[in-house]
């Protein structure tokens, strides 16, 4: 098409040399044709749809999720009245608080040390909870603080698995941010007398700080909405938000998850586009 | 290649451990010792009020309540393994829908102009960095028998005389969500990949006299098999350990391996047969990664 368009605006002299070179790079623009956009679109709204009848009921005016009444603030009201709902939420922030500094901290470490030093059996028990159904995750887990630490099951016992499978989202981040740099900048550093820590404090950190505040901002939400670990590893002792919102839509479907589904949303998208600010390849690095 | 730096300074291997160290130790504590203790769980005998008798006693004679009993119960009786089969093949359906729809999406994504990629990449991330459960919530609402689609369709359906149909707890309504959850996990390596791909190898196919369709069959998607194997292990595995979704959206028929596990977790409590289920998972996707490599592998010739 652009092609198209470059040989008939040079035949009307009207072309300028960038067009002519642009065209000649991306000859085949019909690539994105009337069909793709369609089926692109369709997927968008796949994506969309649900999320966007969730945050719409949570303002709906009826008990029921069929159709719309007017508008109310009823649900959210309700939500900040329920203590139960409350102390669920303060669980997942403290939580999710705890979990994702230690985790930060010690995915940092595992991935300079995949980097630097190519421990291989770090690099595997670092992927190993990223790749593996969750649900393995959890129920051995379940097992070692039952059966083996003898741990009641509790805040404990879920930040320790948070920072399980939180470890290896920050050290992939942290890992692919060093290997994009020089190694000749270390040696530098190196070179001038700087010891390891020196090195690690004024070459290192500055260079992979956005990397480490993506990767921890990442396991902040990462720990704030899981679910199937938390199942496992919370037992009866404590109540996190997804745990929440689990049981409630197992009871039934009431107006009140939407409103607490929205402002859980609001939360993660928000650090999400954090996260993306600070390392904009965390979104394709993450699996 | 010749390793053309300086030697390593003194106290390296030093400075190798104390950043090494921390992390492989709560990992060796936290993924390698739970992965030991339910590969071992797998091979006792059920505790008499559930669970199972402490499995590191002082007691050497413990060893002697080892057993294949679990092994031999699920392989005893066919239903279990029907289950594992049915969630290979929900597995499956899940991965080739998400792919059919990925597709044109990351295909979108990557021909769109530089400045709009990373904005349309982050739209794909944010419905799927929200909570699962929060988007099967929101299945409920849209597939339940008050919402505007199952009225709309039950009332064509009506009209040519057709019985009503539930959308609800259905294996419909599973697969929909099991879609729903995993599609930008198809859709990001796919768009890395295409992103990736040279467009002066389409302009060379278009001078050899190929057409719109033979450079997609012939160039593209060959081109793409990376993405695509990547994308299908990101999908396929964490479906097999789905529990959630067929538990709140599926028919009583509906179980997949992950409810099977959990139920004996956290409902009947006969942890050695719950382990013996999750060590056969582990196997499954063991093996499902090793026959992804190998076939990627005769697929290398295009990465």
């Amino acid at each position: 098409m652009l092609k198209q368009i470059a040989i008939r605006l040079g035949r009307q002299k009207t072309t300028t040399k960038s067009l002519v070179m642009r065209s000649a790079g991306h000859r085949l623009t019909e690539r994105r044709g009337p069909w793709a956009w369609a089926a692109g679109l369709a997927a968008y709204a796949f994506l969309y749809l649900p999320l966007t009848i969730v945050v719409a009921y949570s303002f709906n005016d009826s008990r029921l999720n069929a159709e719309w009444v007017g508008f109310t603030w009823h649900w959210y009201r309700l939500l900040f009245g329920d203590q139960d709902m409350l102390v669920a939420a303060g669980n997942s922030l403290f939580i999710a608080l705890i979990a994702s500094l230690a985790a930060t901290v010690l995915g940092t470490m595992a991935g300079i040390a995949m980097q630097r030093y190519k421990v291989r059996v770090l690099t595997f028990m670092v992927l190993a909870p990223v790749a593996m159904p969750e649900i393995l995750i959890g129920v051995s887990l379940l097992l070692f603080f039952i059966q083996v630490l003898n741990l009641t099951l509790g805040v404990l016992s879920v930040v320790l698995a948070h920072i399980t499978f939180s470890i290896g989202f920050v050290a992939v981040i942290v890992q692919a941010r060093l290997a994009a740099m020089d190694e000749s900048l270390f040696e530098a550093a190196r070179d001038l007398g700087a010891s390891p820590w020196q090195t690690f404090r004024h070459v290192t950190f500055p260079l992979i700080r956005p990397a480490v505040i993506a990767g921890g901002l990442m396991a902040f939400t990462l720990s704030i909405d899981d679910f199937v670990i938390t199942f496992f590893t919370a037992g009866v002792g404590v109540q996190t938000l997804p745990l929440r919102i689990y049981s409630m839509i197992k009871i039934a479907v009431t107006p009140e998850v939407n409103a607490v589904s929205t402002l859980l949303m609001m939360l993660t998208l928000t650090l999400t586009v954090l996260a993306s600010r600070f390392a904009p390849d965390v979104l394709r690095g993450k699996t | 290649m010749t390793d053309m730096r300086a030697p390593p300074a003194p106290g390296t291997r030093l400075t190798k451990w104390l950043v090494s160290g921390p992390p492989l130790l709560f990992l060796l504590l936290l993924v390698a010792a739970p992965g030991v203790i339910t590969m071992l769980a797998s091979f006792r005998y059920p505790g008499e009020f559930g669970g199972l008798a402490p499995l590191v006693a002082a007691d050497p004679q413990t060893l002697q309540g080892m057993t294949l009993e679990t092994y031999q119960f699920f392989f005893s009786d066919f239903i279990y393994t029907e289950v594992f089969i049915k969630s290979l093949f929900m597995a499956l359906a899940t991965t080739l829908i998400c792919l059919v729809m990925a597709y044109p999406l990351a295909m979108l994504i990557a021909h769109s102009p530089k400045k709009n990629r990373n904005l349309m990449v982050l739209l794909v991330v944010l419905p799927f960095t929200s909570n699962f459960l929060i988007g099967i919530y929101a299945w409920m609402i849209i597939l339940g028998p008050q919402s505007a689609l199952s009225q709309m369709l039950n009332g064509v359906l009506g009209a040519f005389g057709f019985a009503p149909v539930h959308l609800l707890f259905s294996p419909f309504a599973v697969l929909v969500a099991l879609v729903y959850v995993h599609l930008p996990f198809m859709t990001l390596p796919l768009y890395t990949n295409l992103e990736k791909q040279e467009p002066a190898l389409l302009d060379a196919a278009q001078d050899l006299g190929a057409n719109a369709w033979q450079r997609f069959w012939r160039v593209t998607f060959p081109l793409s098999q990376p993405g695509i194997f990547a994308g299908s292990a990101l999908v396929f595995i964490p479906v097999l350990g789905m529990f959630a979704i067929p538990e709140l959206l599926g028919g009583t028929g509906d179980m997949l391996v992950g409810n099977l596990i959990k139920d004996q977790f956290l409902g009947t409590r006969d942890w050695p047969f719950g382990s013996t289920l999750s060590i056969l998972l582990t196997v499954t996707v063991l093996l499902i990664v090793w026959l992804a490599a190998k076939l990627a592998e005769r697929g290398g010739r295009y990465a």
